[in-house]
Protein backbone atom coordinates (compact mmCIF):
# COMPACT_ATOMS: atom_id res chain seq x y z
CA UNK A 1 0.00 0.00 0.00
CA UNK A 2 2.38 2.39 0.75
CA UNK A 3 4.54 1.30 -1.90
CA UNK A 4 1.93 1.72 -4.10
CA UNK A 5 1.25 5.20 -2.99
CA UNK A 6 4.75 6.30 -3.42
CA UNK A 7 4.59 4.99 -7.03
CA UNK A 8 1.63 7.23 -7.39
CA UNK A 9 3.24 10.79 -5.75
CA UNK A 10 6.27 10.00 -7.01
CA UNK A 11 5.65 8.92 -10.67
CA UNK A 12 2.61 9.38 -11.81
CA UNK A 13 1.57 12.88 -10.88
CA UNK A 14 3.48 16.01 -12.21
CA UNK A 15 3.29 19.00 -10.65
CA UNK A 16 0.91 20.45 -13.47
CA UNK A 17 -1.34 17.37 -12.34
CA UNK A 18 -1.58 18.35 -9.05
CA UNK A 19 -2.61 22.16 -9.59
CA UNK A 20 -5.26 21.17 -12.14
CA UNK A 21 -6.38 18.78 -9.54
CA UNK A 22 -6.52 21.83 -6.56
CA UNK A 23 -8.13 24.10 -9.32
CA UNK A 24 -5.07 26.32 -9.16
CA UNK A 25 -4.98 28.84 -12.21
CA UNK A 26 -1.26 28.55 -12.02
CA UNK A 27 -1.91 25.45 -14.26
CA UNK A 28 -3.79 28.14 -17.11
CA UNK A 29 -1.14 30.24 -16.61
CA UNK A 30 1.79 27.69 -17.34
CA UNK A 31 -0.32 26.75 -20.50
CA UNK A 32 -0.65 30.08 -21.93
CA UNK A 33 2.99 30.66 -21.35
CA UNK A 34 4.11 27.47 -22.78
CA UNK A 35 1.28 28.18 -25.77
CA UNK A 36 3.66 31.66 -25.97
CA UNK A 37 6.97 30.29 -25.88
CA UNK A 38 5.88 27.90 -28.97
CA UNK A 39 5.27 30.60 -31.20
CA UNK A 40 7.96 31.79 -29.99
CA UNK A 41 10.29 29.37 -31.30
CA UNK A 42 8.35 29.68 -34.56
CA UNK A 43 9.52 33.31 -34.81
CA UNK A 44 12.89 32.09 -34.24
CA UNK A 45 12.41 30.21 -37.68
CA UNK A 46 11.08 33.26 -39.14
CA UNK A 47 13.92 35.43 -38.16
CA UNK A 48 16.57 33.18 -39.22
CA UNK A 49 15.05 32.84 -42.49
CA UNK A 50 14.64 36.64 -43.55
CA UNK A 51 17.89 37.43 -41.57
CA UNK A 52 20.20 38.27 -44.48
CA UNK A 53 24.09 37.43 -43.62
CA UNK A 54 25.31 40.20 -45.76
CA UNK A 55 22.69 42.63 -45.20
CA UNK A 56 24.34 45.27 -43.55
CA UNK A 57 22.70 47.48 -40.12
CA UNK A 58 22.80 51.14 -40.44
CA UNK A 59 26.14 53.28 -39.78
CA UNK A 60 26.30 56.69 -38.69
CA UNK A 61 28.01 59.88 -38.92
CA UNK A 62 30.74 60.48 -36.11
CA UNK A 63 28.75 63.05 -34.85
CA UNK A 64 25.91 61.03 -34.17
CA UNK A 65 27.49 59.06 -31.81
CA UNK A 66 26.90 59.19 -28.01
CA UNK A 67 30.52 59.49 -26.01
CA UNK A 68 28.76 58.74 -22.69
CA UNK A 69 27.12 55.43 -23.17
CA UNK A 70 24.00 54.54 -21.63
CA UNK A 71 25.04 51.71 -18.79
CA UNK A 72 22.34 48.65 -19.05
CA UNK A 73 22.58 45.42 -16.91
CA UNK A 74 20.16 44.20 -14.19
CA UNK A 75 22.59 45.38 -11.20
CA UNK A 76 24.46 48.42 -11.05
CA UNK A 77 27.96 49.58 -12.77
CA UNK A 78 29.49 49.07 -9.20
CA UNK A 79 28.92 45.73 -9.41
CA UNK A 80 30.88 45.02 -12.46
CA UNK A 81 33.53 42.33 -13.02
CA UNK A 82 36.62 43.84 -12.76
CA UNK A 83 39.21 41.73 -14.89
CA UNK A 84 42.54 42.41 -15.05
CA UNK A 85 44.74 41.71 -18.40
CA UNK A 86 47.12 39.79 -16.19
CA UNK A 87 44.37 37.50 -14.86
CA UNK A 88 42.01 37.44 -17.66
CA UNK A 89 42.03 34.08 -20.25
CA UNK A 90 39.43 34.05 -23.12
CA UNK A 91 38.81 30.51 -22.97
CA UNK A 92 37.38 28.69 -26.01
CA UNK A 93 35.42 25.31 -25.93
CA UNK A 94 33.05 22.90 -28.33
CA UNK A 95 34.09 22.70 -31.88
CA UNK A 96 37.46 24.64 -32.00
CA UNK A 97 40.05 22.93 -33.48
CA UNK A 98 42.48 25.60 -31.22
CA UNK A 99 41.42 25.71 -28.08
CA UNK A 100 44.48 27.52 -26.24
CA UNK A 101 43.64 30.19 -24.37
CA UNK A 102 43.66 34.01 -24.97
CA UNK A 103 45.67 36.87 -23.41
CA UNK A 104 44.22 40.02 -23.47
CA UNK A 105 47.17 41.60 -25.25
CA UNK A 106 47.09 38.51 -28.16
CA UNK A 107 43.29 39.44 -28.63
CA UNK A 108 43.90 43.12 -29.05
CA UNK A 109 46.64 42.40 -31.36
CA UNK A 110 44.38 41.19 -33.83
CA UNK A 111 43.32 43.49 -36.72
CA UNK A 112 40.35 45.38 -36.07
CA UNK A 113 37.53 47.90 -37.70
CA UNK A 114 35.65 50.68 -36.49
CA UNK A 115 31.99 50.89 -37.19
CA UNK A 116 29.41 53.72 -35.41
CA UNK A 117 26.04 51.56 -35.24
CA UNK A 118 22.97 51.64 -33.74
CA UNK A 119 22.42 49.65 -30.12
CA UNK A 120 18.53 48.94 -30.57
CA UNK A 121 17.15 47.66 -26.83
CA UNK A 122 14.20 45.25 -26.04
CA UNK A 123 12.84 48.29 -24.22
CA UNK A 124 12.36 50.08 -27.29
CA UNK A 125 15.36 52.73 -26.54
CA UNK A 126 18.30 53.10 -29.32
CA UNK A 127 21.76 54.75 -29.11
CA UNK A 128 24.13 55.20 -31.75
CA UNK A 129 28.01 54.42 -30.22
CA UNK A 130 31.81 53.67 -32.25
CA UNK A 131 32.92 50.75 -31.60
CA UNK A 132 36.31 49.12 -32.71
CA UNK A 133 37.11 45.51 -32.30
CA UNK A 134 37.68 42.23 -34.51
CA UNK A 135 34.74 40.54 -36.53
CA UNK A 136 33.87 37.60 -34.65
CA UNK A 137 33.89 35.44 -37.75
CA UNK A 138 37.79 36.51 -38.83
CA UNK A 139 38.29 35.30 -35.30
CA UNK A 140 36.40 32.16 -35.54
CA UNK A 141 38.24 31.47 -38.51
CA UNK A 142 41.90 31.95 -37.35
CA UNK A 143 41.19 29.86 -34.31
CA UNK A 144 39.61 26.68 -36.62
CA UNK A 145 36.00 27.06 -35.26
CA UNK A 146 33.71 24.73 -37.27
CA UNK A 147 31.59 27.19 -39.13
CA UNK A 148 29.20 24.71 -40.47
CA UNK A 149 27.76 24.45 -36.74
CA UNK A 150 24.50 26.19 -35.41
CA UNK A 151 25.53 28.26 -32.68
CA UNK A 152 28.14 30.18 -31.09
CA UNK A 153 27.91 30.29 -26.85
CA UNK A 154 29.06 32.90 -24.64
CA UNK A 155 29.56 32.56 -21.00
CA UNK A 156 30.56 36.11 -18.94
CA UNK A 157 32.50 36.94 -15.69
CA UNK A 158 29.02 38.93 -14.18
CA UNK A 159 27.25 35.06 -14.90
CA UNK A 160 25.64 36.17 -18.05
CA UNK A 161 25.63 33.98 -20.95
CA UNK A 162 24.26 34.24 -24.21
CA UNK A 163 24.31 32.53 -28.07
CA UNK A 164 23.35 33.32 -31.39
CA UNK A 165 23.48 31.61 -34.55
CA UNK A 166 26.60 30.98 -37.23
CA UNK A 167 24.74 33.21 -39.66
CA UNK A 168 24.86 35.70 -37.28
CA UNK A 169 28.29 35.39 -35.86
CA UNK A 170 29.67 35.65 -39.10
CA UNK A 171 27.42 38.68 -40.12
CA UNK A 172 30.89 41.31 -41.25
CA UNK A 173 29.26 43.81 -38.38
CA UNK A 174 29.39 40.62 -35.70
CA UNK A 175 32.69 42.61 -33.79
CA UNK A 176 34.37 41.62 -30.59
CA UNK A 177 34.60 44.94 -29.66
CA UNK A 178 37.69 46.19 -27.67
CA UNK A 179 37.13 49.98 -27.76
CA UNK A 180 34.19 52.25 -27.38
CA UNK A 181 34.37 55.66 -28.74
CA UNK A 182 38.17 55.39 -29.67
CA UNK A 183 39.12 54.38 -25.70
CA UNK A 184 39.78 50.86 -24.27
CA UNK A 185 36.36 48.90 -23.07
CA UNK A 186 35.36 50.70 -19.31
CA UNK A 187 34.61 48.03 -16.86
CA UNK A 188 30.90 49.10 -16.23
CA UNK A 189 31.08 48.36 -20.83
CA UNK A 190 32.59 44.68 -20.26
CA UNK A 191 35.71 45.04 -20.75
CA UNK A 192 38.17 43.28 -22.07
CA UNK A 193 35.55 42.73 -24.09
CA UNK A 194 31.96 42.85 -25.40
CA UNK A 195 30.18 41.14 -28.64
CA UNK A 196 28.88 44.45 -30.88
CA UNK A 197 26.12 42.63 -32.84
CA UNK A 198 24.15 45.60 -34.57
CA UNK A 199 21.61 43.03 -35.82
CA UNK A 200 20.59 41.46 -32.24
CA UNK A 201 18.53 43.13 -29.46
CA UNK A 202 20.92 44.76 -26.76
CA UNK A 203 20.37 42.06 -24.59
CA UNK A 204 22.33 39.69 -27.30
CA UNK A 205 25.52 41.84 -26.86
CA UNK A 206 27.12 40.15 -24.14
CA UNK A 207 29.98 41.58 -21.92
CA UNK A 208 32.61 40.33 -19.96
CA UNK A 209 33.43 37.40 -22.05
CA UNK A 210 35.60 34.77 -20.33
CA UNK A 211 34.35 31.32 -22.94
CA UNK A 212 33.16 31.06 -26.32
CA UNK A 213 31.71 28.21 -27.75
CA UNK A 214 30.76 26.29 -30.44
CA UNK A 215 28.04 23.79 -30.72
CA UNK A 216 25.16 22.61 -32.75
CA UNK A 217 22.83 23.04 -29.24
CA UNK A 218 21.03 25.96 -29.12
CA UNK A 219 22.73 27.83 -26.20
CA UNK A 220 20.74 29.48 -23.14
CA UNK A 221 20.69 33.22 -22.53
CA UNK A 222 19.67 35.09 -19.53
CA UNK A 223 16.69 36.65 -20.53
CA UNK A 224 15.87 34.00 -22.82
CA UNK A 225 15.85 31.86 -20.13
CA UNK A 226 12.94 34.72 -18.57
CA UNK A 227 10.98 34.32 -21.59
CA UNK A 228 12.62 36.79 -24.31
CA UNK A 229 12.37 35.84 -27.47
CA UNK A 230 15.68 33.63 -28.28
CA UNK A 231 16.57 34.49 -32.03
CA UNK A 232 15.71 38.28 -31.07
CA UNK A 233 17.34 39.95 -34.55
CA UNK A 234 16.46 43.31 -35.98
CA UNK B 1 -47.74 56.66 -43.24
CA UNK B 2 -45.59 54.76 -45.43
CA UNK B 3 -45.67 50.90 -45.00
CA UNK B 4 -42.90 49.40 -42.97
CA UNK B 5 -39.84 48.12 -44.55
CA UNK B 6 -37.77 45.44 -43.31
CA UNK B 7 -34.43 46.45 -43.08
CA UNK B 8 -31.64 43.38 -42.89
CA UNK B 9 -28.03 43.20 -42.21
CA UNK B 10 -26.09 39.81 -43.36
CA UNK B 11 -22.40 38.94 -42.87
CA UNK B 12 -20.96 36.00 -44.60
CA UNK B 13 -19.02 33.67 -42.20
CA UNK B 14 -15.38 34.63 -43.53
CA UNK B 15 -16.26 38.25 -42.95
CA UNK B 16 -17.65 37.27 -39.51
CA UNK B 17 -14.45 35.01 -38.91
CA UNK B 18 -11.85 37.21 -39.31
CA UNK B 19 -13.80 40.60 -38.21
CA UNK B 20 -13.17 38.91 -34.43
CA UNK B 21 -10.60 37.44 -34.97
CA UNK B 22 -8.84 40.86 -35.65
CA UNK B 23 -11.04 41.90 -32.72
CA UNK B 24 -9.07 39.34 -30.83
CA UNK B 25 -5.61 40.19 -31.60
CA UNK B 26 -5.99 43.95 -31.56
CA UNK B 27 -6.82 43.79 -28.08
CA UNK B 28 -4.02 41.81 -27.21
CA UNK B 29 -1.48 43.97 -29.09
CA UNK B 30 -3.11 47.01 -27.35
CA UNK B 31 -2.85 45.65 -23.74
CA UNK B 32 0.69 44.17 -24.24
CA UNK B 33 1.81 46.86 -26.40
CA UNK B 34 0.83 49.08 -23.35
CA UNK B 35 3.26 47.03 -21.28
CA UNK B 36 5.90 47.07 -23.74
CA UNK B 37 5.47 51.17 -23.95
CA UNK B 38 5.99 51.24 -20.03
CA UNK B 39 9.35 49.60 -20.23
CA UNK B 40 10.63 53.20 -22.15
CA UNK B 41 7.52 55.43 -22.82
CA UNK B 42 8.05 57.93 -24.94
CA UNK B 43 6.11 60.34 -23.74
CA UNK B 44 5.31 61.41 -20.23
CA UNK B 45 3.07 59.01 -19.19
CA UNK B 46 2.49 55.47 -18.66
CA UNK B 47 -0.50 53.11 -18.53
CA UNK B 48 -1.52 52.08 -15.18
CA UNK B 49 -0.35 48.27 -14.72
CA UNK B 50 -3.80 47.12 -14.27
CA UNK B 51 -4.67 47.43 -18.44
CA UNK B 52 -1.87 46.48 -19.33
CA UNK B 53 -1.13 42.65 -21.01
CA UNK B 54 1.57 40.52 -19.62
CA UNK B 55 1.33 38.94 -15.99
CA UNK B 56 1.92 39.53 -12.75
CA UNK B 57 4.60 42.68 -12.36
CA UNK B 58 5.53 41.85 -8.95
CA UNK B 59 6.03 38.10 -9.63
CA UNK B 60 8.18 38.93 -12.64
CA UNK B 61 10.24 41.44 -10.68
CA UNK B 62 10.27 38.59 -7.74
CA UNK B 63 11.68 36.20 -10.27
CA UNK B 64 13.86 37.39 -12.64
CA UNK B 65 14.10 41.43 -12.16
CA UNK B 66 11.91 41.82 -15.75
CA UNK B 67 9.04 43.82 -15.26
CA UNK B 68 6.77 41.44 -17.02
CA UNK B 69 8.01 42.64 -20.69
CA UNK B 70 9.04 39.40 -21.61
CA UNK B 71 5.32 37.76 -21.33
CA UNK B 72 3.88 41.40 -23.06
CA UNK B 73 6.31 40.50 -25.95
CA UNK B 74 5.60 37.45 -26.00
CA UNK B 75 1.67 38.04 -26.32
CA UNK B 76 2.47 40.49 -28.78
CA UNK B 77 4.49 38.63 -31.01
CA UNK B 78 2.08 35.59 -30.76
CA UNK B 79 -0.96 38.37 -31.59
CA UNK B 80 0.88 40.05 -34.83
CA UNK B 81 0.99 37.07 -36.96
CA UNK B 82 -3.32 36.58 -35.70
CA UNK B 83 -3.99 40.26 -36.86
CA UNK B 84 -1.68 39.76 -40.07
CA UNK B 85 -3.33 37.09 -41.02
CA UNK B 86 -6.48 37.89 -40.56
CA UNK B 87 -6.41 41.42 -41.92
CA UNK B 88 -5.07 40.13 -45.07
CA UNK B 89 -8.04 37.24 -44.87
CA UNK B 90 -10.77 40.03 -44.39
CA UNK B 91 -8.95 42.73 -47.21
CA UNK B 92 -9.02 39.77 -49.72
CA UNK B 93 -12.51 38.44 -49.28
CA UNK B 94 -13.99 41.78 -49.17
CA UNK B 95 -11.81 43.02 -52.30
CA UNK B 96 -12.94 39.87 -54.53
CA UNK B 97 -16.53 39.60 -52.56
CA UNK B 98 -17.06 42.98 -53.68
CA UNK B 99 -18.59 44.07 -50.36
CA UNK B 100 -15.85 46.99 -50.34
CA UNK B 101 -17.43 48.17 -53.53
CA UNK B 102 -20.98 47.89 -52.83
CA UNK B 103 -21.18 49.03 -49.20
CA UNK B 104 -18.33 51.03 -48.26
CA UNK B 105 -17.69 53.46 -51.67
CA UNK B 106 -18.59 55.87 -52.90
CA UNK B 107 -17.75 58.24 -50.17
CA UNK B 108 -17.01 62.16 -51.20
CA UNK B 109 -16.52 65.21 -49.19
CA UNK B 110 -19.74 66.48 -49.93
CA UNK B 111 -21.41 62.99 -48.87
CA UNK B 112 -19.35 62.80 -45.92
CA UNK B 113 -20.19 66.44 -44.90
CA UNK B 114 -23.96 66.24 -45.63
CA UNK B 115 -23.54 62.79 -43.05
CA UNK B 116 -21.64 64.23 -40.53
CA UNK B 117 -23.39 67.64 -39.55
CA UNK B 118 -26.58 64.58 -39.88
CA UNK B 119 -24.52 62.49 -37.01
CA UNK B 120 -23.64 65.84 -34.79
CA UNK B 121 -27.11 67.18 -35.02
CA UNK B 122 -28.32 63.65 -33.68
CA UNK B 123 -30.41 63.44 -37.00
CA UNK B 124 -28.66 60.63 -38.76
CA UNK B 125 -30.67 57.41 -38.98
CA UNK B 126 -29.04 54.14 -38.81
CA UNK B 127 -30.08 52.03 -40.88
CA UNK B 128 -29.53 48.23 -40.67
CA UNK B 129 -27.42 47.08 -43.50
CA UNK B 130 -26.63 50.13 -44.64
CA UNK B 131 -23.61 52.60 -44.17
CA UNK B 132 -23.59 56.17 -44.22
CA UNK B 133 -20.77 58.11 -45.47
CA UNK B 134 -19.11 58.68 -41.61
CA UNK B 135 -19.27 55.12 -41.16
CA UNK B 136 -17.92 54.42 -44.50
CA UNK B 137 -15.06 56.71 -43.82
CA UNK B 138 -14.53 55.25 -40.30
CA UNK B 139 -14.16 51.75 -41.53
CA UNK B 140 -11.53 52.64 -44.42
CA UNK B 141 -9.64 55.07 -41.61
CA UNK B 142 -9.43 52.07 -38.99
CA UNK B 143 -8.69 49.24 -41.99
CA UNK B 144 -6.15 52.22 -42.90
CA UNK B 145 -4.61 52.49 -39.63
CA UNK B 146 -4.20 48.88 -39.03
CA UNK B 147 -2.22 48.32 -42.44
CA UNK B 148 0.12 51.38 -40.54
CA UNK B 149 0.35 49.49 -37.64
CA UNK B 150 1.82 46.47 -39.50
CA UNK B 151 4.19 48.35 -41.53
CA UNK B 152 5.41 50.57 -38.23
CA UNK B 153 5.37 47.57 -36.30
CA UNK B 154 7.37 45.65 -39.23
CA UNK B 155 10.27 48.46 -38.93
CA UNK B 156 10.39 48.27 -35.41
CA UNK B 157 10.61 45.06 -35.09
CA UNK B 158 13.38 44.74 -38.08
CA UNK B 159 14.94 48.12 -37.94
CA UNK B 160 18.38 46.27 -39.67
CA UNK B 161 16.23 43.85 -41.87
CA UNK B 162 14.24 46.21 -43.32
CA UNK B 163 16.40 48.94 -43.55
CA UNK B 164 15.31 51.96 -44.99
CA UNK B 165 11.51 51.02 -44.47
CA UNK B 166 12.02 53.49 -40.84
CA UNK B 167 13.28 56.10 -43.04
CA UNK B 168 9.63 56.68 -43.75
CA UNK B 169 8.46 57.53 -40.81
CA UNK B 170 11.47 59.60 -39.60
CA UNK B 171 13.33 56.96 -37.92
CA UNK B 172 13.27 54.16 -35.32
CA UNK B 173 11.72 56.39 -32.99
CA UNK B 174 9.81 58.26 -35.36
CA UNK B 175 8.56 54.54 -36.06
CA UNK B 176 7.68 54.09 -32.47
CA UNK B 177 5.88 57.74 -32.40
CA UNK B 178 3.86 56.58 -35.20
CA UNK B 179 2.67 53.06 -33.98
CA UNK B 180 1.54 54.88 -30.80
CA UNK B 181 -0.56 57.67 -32.91
CA UNK B 182 -2.18 54.70 -34.90
CA UNK B 183 -2.85 52.79 -31.57
CA UNK B 184 -4.33 55.47 -30.57
CA UNK B 185 -6.67 56.08 -33.57
CA UNK B 186 -7.95 52.12 -33.30
CA UNK B 187 -8.38 52.42 -29.57
CA UNK B 188 -10.44 55.36 -30.10
CA UNK B 189 -12.63 53.47 -33.24
CA UNK B 190 -12.90 50.78 -31.01
CA UNK B 191 -14.63 53.04 -28.49
CA UNK B 192 -17.03 54.99 -30.68
CA UNK B 193 -17.69 51.39 -32.83
CA UNK B 194 -18.55 49.88 -29.62
CA UNK B 195 -21.38 52.55 -28.36
CA UNK B 196 -22.78 52.51 -31.59
CA UNK B 197 -22.89 48.59 -31.28
CA UNK B 198 -24.67 48.99 -28.01
CA UNK B 199 -27.01 52.10 -29.08
CA UNK B 200 -28.14 49.59 -32.15
CA UNK B 201 -27.22 46.06 -30.46
CA UNK B 202 -28.48 44.36 -33.55
CA UNK B 203 -25.71 44.64 -35.38
CA UNK B 204 -23.61 42.73 -32.66
CA UNK B 205 -26.02 40.11 -33.89
CA UNK B 206 -25.43 40.16 -37.44
CA UNK B 207 -21.72 40.28 -36.87
CA UNK B 208 -21.99 36.94 -34.70
CA UNK B 209 -24.86 34.98 -35.77
CA UNK B 210 -24.47 36.19 -39.77
CA UNK B 211 -28.29 37.64 -40.07
CA UNK B 212 -30.64 40.42 -38.23
CA UNK B 213 -33.26 42.48 -39.05
CA UNK B 214 -35.22 45.02 -37.86
CA UNK B 215 -38.45 46.65 -38.98
CA UNK B 216 -37.40 50.39 -40.78
CA UNK B 217 -37.34 53.90 -39.13
CA UNK B 218 -37.87 55.19 -42.75
CA UNK B 219 -41.05 56.42 -42.01
CA UNK B 220 -40.42 58.13 -38.52
CA UNK B 221 -38.53 61.29 -39.09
Amino acid sequence: MDLERRRLFGGGLSLGALTMLTGCDISDHDSVQRALALVSRFNDRVQAAIFGPNKLAPTFSEAEAVKDFRYNAWYGPEKSPVLTSADYRLMLAGQIKDKTPWTVEKLYSLPQVTQITRHVCVEGWNMIGKWTGTPLGVFLNQIGADTTAKYVGFECADGYYEGIDMATAMHPQTLMAFKLSDNILPTRHGYPFKLRIPTKLGFKNPKFVTTIYVTNQQPKGFWTDRGYNWFSGI
Amino acid sequence: MSTPELEVQTHPIATRITHWLMALSIVILIGSGWRIYNASPIFGFTFPEAITLGGDVEQALALHNDPGVASAIGWHFAAMWLLAFSYLGFMLWNIFSGHFWRDFLPVGPVSFWRDFVAAATFKLQHRLGEYNVVQRVAYWGALGAVAMMLLSGIAIWKPVQTYPLETLFGGFQGARIVHFIFMTAIALFIVIHVALVILVPKTFVAMTLGRATAKSHKGDV
